[in-house]
């Protein structure tokens, strides 16, 4: 006890300096999650965290009992199994394909204009988008009309607003994602792909046996992150694409907790709909992580 | 010793090469043709006739969101909120990880864990609205500063690259009768300029691309940044909405679209001309960033 003063004492410095920082923690992290509780609140505005009456779980009740909470839920998780299924493996083929090229330069090139998407925001994106979809001015439909087939007005569709948010972000971050996996795979020996040539492996043997194996551990990791954040898909992506038109199959939670809680100021309600988003994600994630120790090996702690 | 290759390895190799071009040409596109349409005139935008090239040239487009004085100050806005808010995350990040860096700072992993749980837990959104708006944030660009001085992400990469710095040097400098505020910014900083090029850039980045957090924080039309003022002209098109807005009074061959078109290109620029820059530090980062201990 007496040592362990001692030891704080002598670096106290150190401990001056921490401070700021974990004040932010504090401050901006860990505050906000202990004032969930105001999902077992009537929030008021004017009576505020002290003034406001406690209600218990009726949140939870009123979420669960409220239609349109399900149709947010089937929104969010098909917008997210669209993106596991498609978001998720392109950057893992592109990465392969783009260590197959053995010209540096051309590598070069390509990764330089398949990075750049990546730096646009959302609302730069979103502007692109409909430019290119806008049925009367946009390219996608001048090249329909070419081939005879009438115009589409893409965003006031709700049919296809779903893959028009998995499109744009596979567009911005499919050449990012190739970054993590490409130092995987300069890490891994030449030596090994020679040895499996003069053992008569073929290239597709080689891929198999070396390349992937490599690369199933940073495959993991990034897998088991995004299963965490299931519930969550990122408010900007969805929001800058969002109409009237489309917002039936285009809202998830992130979007409807902005609309429903701060716009119309039911700020326990949509706490509880967070809790209930974080609650699930933590699960899902620990959940994962337990799964893919034991079949795979690899787990994120 | 020359390797034959085999001919199937020469289909293969040229497929890969030719879909790759197709990528890349996928990924360029979009921009070749908002680019063109930002220099073409009304009547070839409406009349669908613009694809990759400018037709019937103008820079009417661009006249006109140039004299939109709103969009300048919006620019204004977004600098300020870059270059102090990087600055700020630069060293609240740095100053978390030195000492996180260290051994002799007892209970160290417990405030990593304490920072790993609230990559996986996040903050519901009101509770953080309410803690902003009780510190009279509101409003304020401090509410786009603060909030995020620290990505828990790039307290790690940092940490990492610390980490890795000799003890003895730091032992050194101790004799020497250094405190540790002078070890950390006289010898640990100079030693991780690449560390800060790279997370000063994601920062950057973050704080020009900011549009949620303004949505939530400010209210203030004359505190807008970029992007909400982006997003004001671009989707909800409030230069054809607004009954005082210089559409109606300035007679140009500019469209909604070309205008639209000619804002985006405006506000991107900025993150292409260092975009060169960018690259060649962000892959360095990438390889720091191991979460691994």
């Amino acid at each position: 006890m007496r040592k362990t003063r001692e030891a704080i004492l002598k670096h106290k410095a150190l401990y001056f300096i921490a401070l700021p920082g974990i004040l932010f923690f504090i401050v901006f992290k860990y505050i906000p999650i202990i004032g969930s509780v105001i999902a077992f609140q009537e929030y008021n505005i004017f009576k505020g965290f002290w003034g406001s009456p406690w209600v218990g779980w009726s949140q939870f009740e009123k979420m669960f009992q409220y239609s349109d909470f399900l149709r947010i839920l089937k929104n969010t998780m098909l917008i997210n199994f669209y993106d596991l299924i498609f978001g998720f493996t392109a950057p893992i083929l592109l990465a392969l394909m783009l260590n197959e090229v053995r010209k540096v330069l051309a590598q070069r090139i390509i990764q330089t204009v398949v990075y750049m998407p990546h730096f646009l925001s959302w609302v730069i994106i979103s502007g692109v988008f409909i430019g290119l979809l806008s049925p009367s001015t946009g390219l996608i439909n001048t090249l329909l009309n070419a081939i005879g087939v009438d115009s589409v007005y893409f965003l006031a569709d709700e049919s296809y607003i779903r893959s028009i948010i998995v499109g744009s972000g596979m567009w911005r971050d499919t050449g990012w994602g190739t970054i993590i996996y490409l130092a995987a795979l300069a890490g891994i020996n030449p030596q090994l792909y020679e040895a499996a040539e003069i053992d008569g492996a073929n290239r597709w043997q080689q891929t198999w046996r070396i390349t992937l194996p490599t690369l199933l551990p940073t495959i993991m990791m990034l897998l088991l992150l995004q299963i965490g954040n299931f519930l969550d898909f990122g408010f900007e992506r969805v929001d800058v694409f969002l109409n009237p038109f489309n917002r039936e199959n285009g809202e998830i939670f992130d979007t409807y907790i902005y609309k429903a809680g701060l716009l119309n100021n039911q700020y326990s309600y949509t706490t509880a709909i967070g809790i209930f988003k974080s609650v699930v994600g933590l699960i899902l994630i620990v959940g994962a992580n337990f799964v893919s120790r034991r079949t795979t090996g690899s787990s994120l702690y | 010793m020359a390797i034959k290759i085999s001919k199937a390895r020469k289909v293969f190799l040229f497929s890969n090469m030719t879909i790759l071009i197709i990528i890349s040409i996928v990924m360029l596109l979009p921009f070749i043709h908002v680019f063109a349409q930002s220099f073409s005139s009304a009547n070839a935008i409406d009349q669908g006739r613009v694809s990759f090239l400018p037709v019937e040239f103008t820079l009417d487009n661009y006249s006109f969101v140039f004299q939109d004085a709103s969009i300048w100050r919006s620019f204004g806005v977004t600098i300020f909120i870059t270059v102090v808010g990087t600055i700020i995350n630069l060293i609240a990040t740095a100053s978390l990880a030195y000492p996180l860096s260290r051994r002799e700072l007892k209970g160290r992993k417990f405030i990593l864990l304490m920072v790993l749980f609230t990559m996986i837990f996040s903050a519901p959104l009101i509770p953080t609205f309410l803690v902003v708006q009780s510190l009279g944030l509101l409003d304020t660009v401090w509410a786009l500063i603060f909030p995020t001085a620290i990505s828990a992400f790039n307290l790690f990469v940092m940490r990492s690259f610390f980490v890795q710095i000799p003890e003895e040097l730091i032992e050194a400098s101790r004799i020497d009768g250094m405190g540790e505020l002078r070890i950390l910014f006289q010898v640990v900083l100079p030693l991780s300029k690449p560390a800060l090029a790279t997370l000063g850039i994601f920062y950057a980045v973050f704080h020009w691309n900011t549009y949620f957090n303004a949505l939530m924080y400010i209210e203030n039309r004359k505190l807008y940044p970029l992007q909400i003022k982006l997003r004001e002209m671009i989707v909800d098109e409030s230069f054809i909405t607004d009954p005082t807005s210089n559409f109606y009074t300035t007679i140009m061959s500019s469209s909604p679209e070309g205008i639209k078109m000619a804002t985006i290109i405006i506000a991107t620029v900025p993150i292409l001309l260092i975009y060169p820059f960018l690259q060649r530090h962000f892959v360095k980062g990438f390889m720091l960033g191991s979460l691994k201990d």
